[in-house]
């Protein structure tokens, strides 16, 4: 699949991982995603914030193929995304992190951790896949990362809510995407939990490019190289939190209150 | 301690063995040996819906996929059965009275005067036995591949698979020239010349059906422990992660459809050599959903459950239709409203929650189970 | 199959069949009204909703034979009566099982389709403990009988005309109801967000049990117009509930236009081909139609786009 991949998109002389251009995506007339274009360099962690309702979520779904694209063109490493199925765009390299932790209640955190496990994912490769040392070592590592190590047998049902985020941001992580989207990653979290999860973001996002939708200002300025500033649909502002903070825009219709 | 519980994904845990072991003592030695032939044939019957429910716990139990269209795949398979059969049943030499000899007597009768194409290939036992079930497989794949792919599930393909139900069975009562209308396809008598009807044949063929059905278990067994068992789960309980985690969703419904579709299929040609008869009151609406409550009342996330819930059913069915038809019927209504608002999971759910406790006498702090024990679907 | 005909034959005919189709038309459309209401609006499948229409045609029967007896010079109008009689028997009944039965499985689907399966398997026994086995007919009050000649060579019947004129009654009140009352209001507030509208003071279970009963309710109507194109059964129902849900699904689940504009389609499809074909291969044809454009449109004819 990677292998079939062009190496990069180029707009103008500079070469993105991901290139959104004029986005725009209509429920009904009613323009949830209007004419949104970002780039997003390699290794870069971009954060998105607005106010809510301003689309931010749509457009990771958009990006990850859960909403199909009015208009416009979402360009992922040269590879045009609005017409790939969603388990092609993962498996091109782009992992996503719903807002409310989306984990599989009914299995055990090994058993959540090996479904994410980037083999056998046709329905042959499924029935034939054997539970290997590679897997299994992988598993214990992701494990070990994530704060659960001495929870693996346990049914996920059973865990925290903050838990079940990391074992969600885990699950991704066990794709080693290279592109990861995470909405909300510490919403509902305890402040103890959210300082771990802060650690937790900081230690993976190394080595990758982060799309981050976060109302947590500190939390924002934190990890955050560059800051889009999205509003009912549109992009308001865009640029370093620094700049981010003081356009009089932004601070009108959200950080002003 | 930790790691030989995560490490070893055994075909089958001690007790699963356990329950194999009984259930083949049951159909091969206590039922064979307890029960005068007539008997044993009807529990044969039994045995044969048994493979729908069986199918129905992977696709429904397992996978969530409500299907009350397993009548059509029980029925196709009957029904390529039982088209070899006649086939056999109408050589030339036993249709002479007829005005067209060589063809089953129910076309004849409306003026038929040629083979119809789509019997021919049942002229061939090994065509026959392909057909079985590759014509129920195909259809299913069909359905699931145009369902699926849109998203389509829960209560739409519920719907959508009983009106399937409803119009094959219009369309094999309505035409009756081809199918043999509403009475079925009757009168068979041998299969590759040997004679079915026969008390010794009776017998061999229950071993041979016993046999499918611990086989089917067997393959059922592997499907649910294999990575493939654990994504239908995963489906079942969040979609979008599981199709976000790279996965073509639709695919897995299909196999798992597919394979319920096959299971079934392989059920109604069973039947049809045991009773000898197919006819369109095993294909429609109140036989697909009355297979449903067989898996229900065993447990619709229990293999074995299943297949003891169907022969309960049918037994006590059996039992209250001769000396009490009234009630027969609301003992059954009865039967989908306490399963659905009591016993969720069945007779298995009962077992685990009660029995298998004291069999086990294990320590209260032992790992919850990694299959899900206390979830209906949807 | 239309070869042997001139054009005006088959205009005529289409017109005919068009207008025998009326009853079958007004049939579906109140089960499926009533369908509508309880699926599309609770998201509830009721599969005994066949038995609720059936509880109304033999409602009809009662109020037929009992006037015939004891108050014939009251017969011409009793078809109002029984009507009336049906949709609050069936209403009721509605609202018991609704509290039996339903309220526990709201998040369930799956669950209440076999639940209610149980229901229509226990309804089908006792209708056949009550009235026997054996179909039983009513008979119609003179004025209902014959038919007004509109050409030479059509004719309108006079109850397919009465029944379609009840029908477009019900269903404006039923709009009204839904879309223009206080009622209404509360239950697509109830339907959209059940906490949050039992946070606002809404009783979520008492519209719970009144929007079951309505759609019930409605269904017994249906039974009593079905009274004019069968003879009823304790097993009658059952042969209209997968029709019934395919007009529903096909119609759009939310959508009451939908469902009156996909009714139409499918009853007028399939009495105009019983003209040319048998009853069998009507039927199938007509439902093979619907089940392939569901497969190709699953979320039916008229639905909106919506933001997940």
């Amino acid at each position: 699949m990677n292998a079939a991949i062009l190496p990069g998109a180029t707009a103008g002389d500079k070469t993105f991982l991901l290139a959104v251009e004029a986005l725009t995506v209509s429920f009904d007339g009613f323009k949830a995603v209007n004419d949104v274009s970002f780039y997003v360099d390699p290794d870069e962690i971009r954060v998105i914030i607005g106010p809510n309702g301003a689309g931010k979520t749509t457009v990771l779904d958009l990006i990850c193929g859960r909403t199909r694209a009015t208009s416009g063109s979402i360009k992922y490493k040269g590879t045009e995304l609005t017409k790939l199925s969603e388990s092609a765009i993962v498996q091109a390299g782009v992992g996503r992190k719903f807002q409310t932790p989306s984990i599989y209640d009914d299995l055990t955190v090994f058993e959540n951790l090996e479904i994410s496990f980037p083999r056998g994912r046709t329905v042959l490769g499924a029935l034939m896949f054997k539970r290997d040392a590679e897997v299994r070592d992988r598993i214990h590592e992701i494990a070990e990362m994530i704060f659960l190590k001495d929870h693996l047998d346990k049914r996920a049902e059973f865990l925290s809510h903050g838990q079940k985020q990391w074992l969600e941001i885990g699950m991704l992580l066990i794709q080693d995407p290279e592109l990861l989207m995470l909405d909300e990653p510490v919403a509902g979290m305890s402040v103890a939990e959210r300082k771990k999860t802060a650690e937790l973001l900081h230690q993976i996002i190394k080595g990758r490019s982060v799309l981050v939708i976060e109302h947590d200002m500190k939390f924002v300025e934190d990890i955050a190289h560059r800051v889009t500033v999205l509003h009912q649909g549109k992009v308001l502002s865009e640029g370093s939190m620094e700049r981010v903070k003081t356009d009089p825009k932004v601070v009108e219709v959200y950080l002003g209150h | 301690m930790k790691l030989p519980t995560i490490n070893d994904n055994p075909f089958m845990k001690p007790m699963e063995w356990a329950s194999l072991a009984l259930l083949c003592a049951v159909i091969f030695l206590v039922l064979p040996l307890a029960l005068d032939g007539f008997r044993l044939n009807l529990v044969g019957k039994y045995l044969t819906y048994a493979f729908v429910a069986l199918g129905l716990v992977i696709c429904w139990g397992y996978c969530g996929i409500l299907s009350l269209g397993q009548g059509v795949f029980f029925g196709l398979g009957g029904y390529c059965m039982a088209m070899y059969l006649k086939l056999e049943a109408s050589s030339v030499e036993n249709t002479k009275i007829q005005s067209t000899p060589g063809i089953p007597d129910f076309m004849d009768w409306n003026q038929i005067t040629a083979l119809p194409w789509f019997w021919t290939p049942f002229k061939s036992l090994p065509l026959t036995l392909i057909a079985v079930v590759l014509v129920p497989t195909l259809f299913a794949f069909i359905i699931g591949a145009a369902m699926f792919k849109r998203r389509v599930g829960g209560t739409y393909f519920a719907i959508i698979t009983q009106a399937i139900a409803a119009i094959l069975t219009i369309l094999i009562v309505g035409q009756q020239g081809y199918t043999g209308g509403i009475n079925g396809i009757t009168d068979l008598r041998t299969l590759h010349g040997w004679d079915i009807r026969t008390d010794s044949a009776k017998y061999i063929l229950y071993f041979v059906n016993g046999g499918l059905l611990v086989a089917c278990v067997l393959v059922a067994q592997y499907v649910k422990r294999s990575k493939l068992g654990r994504i239908l789960v995963a489906m079942r309980d969040k979609e979008d992660r599981v199709r976000f985690s790279g996965y073509g969703v639709a695919s897995f419904k299909i196999f798992a459809f597919c394979l319920a579709a096959a299971f079934a299929a392989v059920g109604g040609a069973m039947f049809t050599l045991q009773v000898g008869f197919m006819s369109p009151s095993f294909v429609g609406i109140v036989p697909s959903i009355e297979m449903v409550i067989y898996a229900a009342v065993g447990g619709r996330l229990s293999l074995f459950g299943a297949i003891y819930g169907t022969l309960l059913v049918n037994w006590a069915k059996t039992t209250f239709s001769e000396s009490f038809p009234e009630l027969w019927l609301f003992g059954l209504g009865a039967l989908f409203i306490a399963v659905v608002l009591a016993f969720p999971n069945g007779l298995a759910g009962i077992w685990r929650q009660h029995v298998e406790p004291l069999l086990t006498r294990r320590p209260k702090a032992a790992a919850p189970a990694a299959l899900p024990q206390g979830a209906p679907a949807e | 199959m239309f070869g042997d005909y001139s054009l005006g034959d088959l205009g005529a005919i289409f017109a005919m069949q068009g207008f025998a189709g009326l009853i079958l038309f007004s049939v579906y459309v109140l089960m499926a009204l009533g369908l509508a209401i309880i699926f599309g609006q609770m998201g509830v499948i009721n599969m005994a909703h066949g038995e609720f229409m059936i509880l109304g045609a033999y409602m009809t029967y009662l109020c037929s034979t009992f006037f015939q007896a004891h108050l014939p010079s009251l017969f011409p109008v009793y078809f109002f009566v029984a009507m009336a009689l049906a949709f609050v028997a069936a209403g009721a009944l509605g609202m018991l099982v609704e509290w039996g039965l339903i309220r526990h499985l709201y998040k369930r689907p799956l669950d209440t389709l076999l639940a209610t399966w149980g229901l229509s398997l226990i309804l089908q026994q006792a209708y056949r403990s009550i009235f026997g086995a054996r179909e039983v007919g009513v008979e119609l009050p003179s004025w209902m009988m014959g038919s007004v000649q509109a050409t030479d060579t059509i004719e309108i019947q006079i109850n397919g005309l009465f029944v379609m004129a009840i029908t477009v009654l019900i269903t404006l009140v039923v709009a009204a109801l839904l879309f223009a009352s206080r009622y209404g209001k509360q239950v697509r507030a109830v339907m959209q967000n059940r906490v949050m509208a039992g946070a606002v003071g809404i009783d979520t279970e008492k519209v719970d049990r009144l929007t079951f009963g309505l759609g019930c309710g409605i269904a017994g109507v249906a039974g009593s117009a079905f009274t004019m194109i069968g003879s009823t059964g304790p097993t009658s129902g059952q042969l209209y509930i997968v029709d019934t849900f395919l007009i529903v699904v096909f119609g759009g689940a939310a959508s009451l236009l939908g469902t009156i504009a996909s009714a139409f389609s499918i009853s007028q499809t399939q009495s105009t081909l019983e003209f040319f074909l048998s009853g069998s291969t009507a039927k199938v044809l007509t439902l093979l139609g619907v089940v392939g454009i569901l497969m190709l449109r699953p979320q039916g004819l008229f639905t909106l786009k919506v933001r997940r």
